[in-house]
């Protein structure tokens, strides 16, 4: 048996237009409302850096972009730099994939690491289905449903 | 995506089986899935198509391989339509006590 890399898929339906999905997930002031506060930082084109920060603005993840067909798909490079040991499994692969389905979007987040049994996939694989909800919950009715991330305590 | 189809594909229990496997080892083909159950493959291959019409099984293909990964979304979006924020951490010690009193690692 091959070993399997790392790898988590996250499928959500939002009912909504690709075009406004591509911005909730590209623009800072947006995706402050649904990532508990953090948003990221890139202008979104091949090469260029991508960061994560912490509201306070320090650097929880650096990366860069890798890929980006608005609003279909975006690919992007995504290292951990605030916990030692996460960093230390170097750089993780994000895909954002955006499909019109039957007057919904459909929206596939692929994050994989090309070794198995990551520390690195496990730990965001807590934060993805949260992030998701709220995103879905944002864009369907303009209210989010988790305010704090319940692994950090309220 | 409806709740009902959720509802549906979560009350079997051979389907629930095969999402506890995806979640011990994420990633299965249907072969790896079917090895060691009391199913035949195409019992498995129905649960599976079942489970990915209520989006709780995402897939990918490999080459020929078709690979199965447990989505834990829906089953987030569940949680939060009665959990709210401020009964998330007490439910989250509850749990952790229950694991603790009852010998599993918390």
């Amino acid at each position: 048996m091959t070993e399997t890399p790392s790898t988590y898929i996250y499928v959500t339906f939002i009912r909504s237009t690709p075009e406004k999905v591509w911005a909730a997930l590209t623009s800072p002031e947006i995706m402050k409302q649904y990532w508990f506060d953090m948003h990221q930082e890139s202008d979104w084109t091949p090469g260029s850096p991508w960061r994560l920060l912490f509201s306070d603005g320090r650097v929880a993840d650096t990366g860069e972009i890798l890929e980006a067909d608005p609003p279909r798909r975006l690919v992007f490079r995504w290292r951990n730099e605030f916990r030692p040991e996460l960093k230390a499994e170097g750089p993780a692969r994000c895909t954002y994939e955006i499909e019109p389905v039957e007057g919904a979007v459909k929206l596939t987040i692929t994050h994989a690491m090309d070794r198995p049994n990551t520390k690195f996939i496990e730990a965001v694989s807590g934060g993805w289905p949260l992030v998701l909800s709220n995103l879905k919950s944002l864009l369907e009715t303009g209210q989010i449903v988790i305010k704090t991330h319940p692994g950090k305590g309220s | 995506m409806n709740d009902d189809a959720v509802f549906r594909a979560l009350a079997d229990a051979s389907r629930r089986q095969l999402l506890d496997r995806l979640h011990r080892r994420n990633g299965q083909t249907l072969n790896e899935l079917c090895q060691g159950l009391d199913m035949s493959r195409q019992a498995v291959t129905k649960h599976l198509a079942i489970l990915e019409d209520a989006n709780l099984v995402a897939t990918r293909r490999r080459g020929r391989e078709k690979l199965h990964f447990i989505n834990p979304v829906p089953i987030n979006a569940i949680a939060e339509r009665w959990i709210g924020k401020f009964e998330r951490p007490r439910l989250d010690a509850l749990a952790k006590l229950k694991k603790k009193l009852e010998g599993e690692e918390p």
